[in-house]
């Protein structure tokens, strides 16, 4: 199976290291979880549990230089464009060693060094900043593609309409990424939109549409790299539906009382991306374990860092307000 | 030393700076062949092409938005928000967005976005077209809030305003886009957060901004033949404050009234008078006095906008009232 998927372009090594991002945030996150629920963590969380596949392979495919902005769900987004977990779970912590140097939160994570623009709290509030990143690009002769996260949740909201509307229009070189979890915290897809296929509404401004499944990681990257590269010949944005899952509630320590649990557990079975493609990898259990064990221990030193690193001075939260 | 209208003034301030840095461009609704709603981006579309002078969609969240993400990759946009009353149609972007990126990123960004808007009443545009909210956005860290008066004045601080690595609300008032007065030949940048003292006095400090500077102006000359002697202040930028500007002033004339276009309750003027007994209690031979909006909508009839917003009689009354304390 490996090797019929490596004649389609990807390396089985690649997959491999796939395998290994999509673990390394699945076991941050459930450190995470684990950690706020010890009373460590201040703030509140809200864990991807189920939707690595979308991160991993969106940012596996874009470029450096390339820039994105991400969404209250965002250690994912945050990990697989590179960030050092020691730099995430510090800014979990609130320290100055965080990605954010404290000012952010989970909520909040940037690192503009590799493109990370900043996670927004607002639903689809870091839309319309992508369209004018896109522009400056496109403004510039610049080979560069801005990349929005955002959920089916925020399909509803002005913000998402206005961008892709002005993005359309101005043909700027941008990619929006709909994470489709179904759910916009605990209101269904059904409640919270008349249609069932929210693709249409980017259809509806005449841009280009391309779907992937997102529990399958080698497909969200190569059609990933197709809407880039789309964006970056200048032939306009592309509006990248990806169908995933939540396997998880909305925030850490949701009961989900809005949810089928029957019909939870049977995605978490059958629709879990890292056992997904742990199957096609063919991997064997020690080989996985070894992956495990690896990514566990960089989590884990990376709660020993970010415990041992800088809390900021009361007195730095009047710094930064200013440039 | 060239005339420049108000309006000829910011236009000349965006040509120039547009002209030295291809990082400088314009959007907003209907502001390339029509030249903008008030005119003032007239001719520029034809030397900047439309590219750099970018008609938009009637779309403020968009327009905006758009606005930080160039800058964020630091670029210089200047946006245009037809009327104040449309920046609540953006105030999300505004408030969470350009005014926050710098700090919830603990500074790795700047957000260089000038966000230009126009208001003002005097000529019957109703409830939705004519509001003064600057006090809205006073009120919101990280940003920076400018209010010019004067041509040459509008021309310096909008030139500070593209080139600060700040997001600034840049404040024109509608009806002084008509007003001329002879400017320094070459643009004089004018710092954010300096004041500036349009006349000199000795009895009362008037805090006037926009229209209102020249209202007080008009009372300071009647208030001159009754033997008071009016300063009037103009903040100029009113966020940051120029303190300093402002207690100077208080001291010298022991009497404050405060003076804007925008409603008195809850307005700039509240901060300023709050600011003032802060600072400068000991050198008050009055409370201070303020002029502004009544708390209503601003309503049609030209006799009722007429009732509600100040004007210089109202300056007058106010700095008879806080003279007569003694």
């Amino acid at each position: 199976m490996a090797k019929v998927e490596a004649k389609r372009g990807l390396s089985e090594e690649r997959l491999r290291e796939f395998l290994r991002e999509m673990l390394l945030i699945r076991r941050f996150e459930e450190k995470v979880e684990e950690r706020f629920r010890a009373g460590e963590l201040p703030g509140f969380l809200h864990v991807a549990i189920g939707q690595e596949g979308v991160a991993v392979g969106v940012c596996q495919a874009m470029d450096d230089g390339d820039v994105f902005a991400s969404t209250h769900r965002a250690h994912g987004h945050t990990l697989a464009r590179g960030t050092h977990p020691n730099a995430v779970m510090a800014e979990l912590y609130g320290k100055m060693e965080g990605c954010s140097h404290g000012y952010g939160g989970s909520m909040h994570l940037y690192d503009v060094e590799r493109g990370n623009l900043g996670a927004n709290a607002v639903v689809g509030g870091g839309l319309p900043a992508i369209t004018g990143a896109a522009l400056s690009f496109k403004l510039r002769g610049e080979s560069r593609v801005a990349v929005a996260f955002f959920g089916d949740g925020a399909t509803n909201i002005g913000t998402f309409h206005e961008s892709l509307n002005l993005a359309q229009l101005w043909q700027v070189p941008a990619v929006f990424v709909l994470e489709d979890n179904h759910w916009a915290e605990s209101t269904p897809e059904i409640q919270h939109s008349p249609i069932r296929d929210l693709s249409k509404r980017a259809e509806a401004f005449g841009m280009k549409v391309m779907k992937a499944d997102g529990q399958d990681v080698e497909e969200v990257h190569r059609v990933a790299s197709r809407a880039l590269k789309h964006a970056r010949d200048g032939k306009g944005p592309v509006f990248l539906h990806v169908e995933t899952e939540r396997l998880v509630g909305h925030y850490v320590g949701d009961p989900q009382v809005y949810r089928d649990k029957e019909r939870l557990h049977e995605l978490q079975e059958t629709r879990d991306p890292i056992t997904l493609l742990r199957e096609k990898l063919s991997a064997s259990d020690e080989e996985f374990e070894d992956a495990d064990r690896e990514v566990q221990e960089l989590v884990d030193a990376s709660v020993e860092f970010a415990k041992a690193a800088t809390d900021p001075k009361p007195e730095d939260a009047l710094k930064n307000v200013y440039a | 030393m060239p005339e420049l209208s108000y309006r000829e003034a910011v236009r000349d301030a965006l040509s120039q700076a547009m002209r030295q840095d291809e990082d400088v461009f314009v959007m907003g609704e209907d502001i390339a062949e029509m030249g903008g709603s008030m005119g003032v981006t007239a001719g520029m579309l034809d030397e900047f092409g439309p590219d750099r002078i970018r008609n938009t969609p009637i779309s403020e969240i968009a327009i905006v938005g758009a606005g930080i993400g160039a800058a964020m990759q630091g670029m210089r946009p200047v946006v245009e928000v037809m009327y104040e009353d449309f920046l609540t149609v953006s105030m999300e972007q505004i408030v969470n967005q350009a005014a926050k990126h710098r700090y919830m990123s603990g500074g790795q960004l700047k957000v260089p976005l000038t966000i230009r808007t126009q208001g003002g009443a005097g000529w019957s545009p109703g409830a939705q077209h004519a509001q003064q909210v600057e006090a809205w956005f006073v009120h919101v860290p990280g940003l920076k809030v400018v209010f010019a008066s004067t041509p040459a004045d509008v021309r310096g601080l909008l030139w500070s305003a593209i080139y600060d690595d700040n997001p600034v609300i840049f404040f024109e008032h509608r009806t002084l886009y008509g007003l001329k007065e002879e400017v320094p030949e070459e643009l004089e940048p004018i710092p954010i957060g300096q004041s500036r003292v349009h006349r000199e006095g000795s009895d009362v400090t008037v805090v006037a901004t926009g229209r209102l500077v020249h209202e007080a102006l008009r009372a300071a000359e009647e208030a001159e033949s009754d033997g008071i002697s009016v300063e009037v202040w103009d903040p100029r930028t009113l966020q940051p404050l120029d303190l300093d500007g402002l207690v100077a002033s208080v001291k010298k004339t022991n009497r404050v009234v405060v003076a804007h276009e925008a409603v008195t309750r809850m307005g700039f003027g509240a901060e300023i008078a709050a600011v003032v007994g802060e600072q400068a209690f000991d050198w008050l031979d009055a409370p201070v006095e303020r002029v502004g909006a009544k708390f209503a909508p601003l309503p049609f009839a030209p006799v009722m906008e007429e009732y509600v917003v100040p004007h210089a009689a109202d300056v007058l009354e106010a700095v008879k009232r806080t003279v007569a304390r003694g």
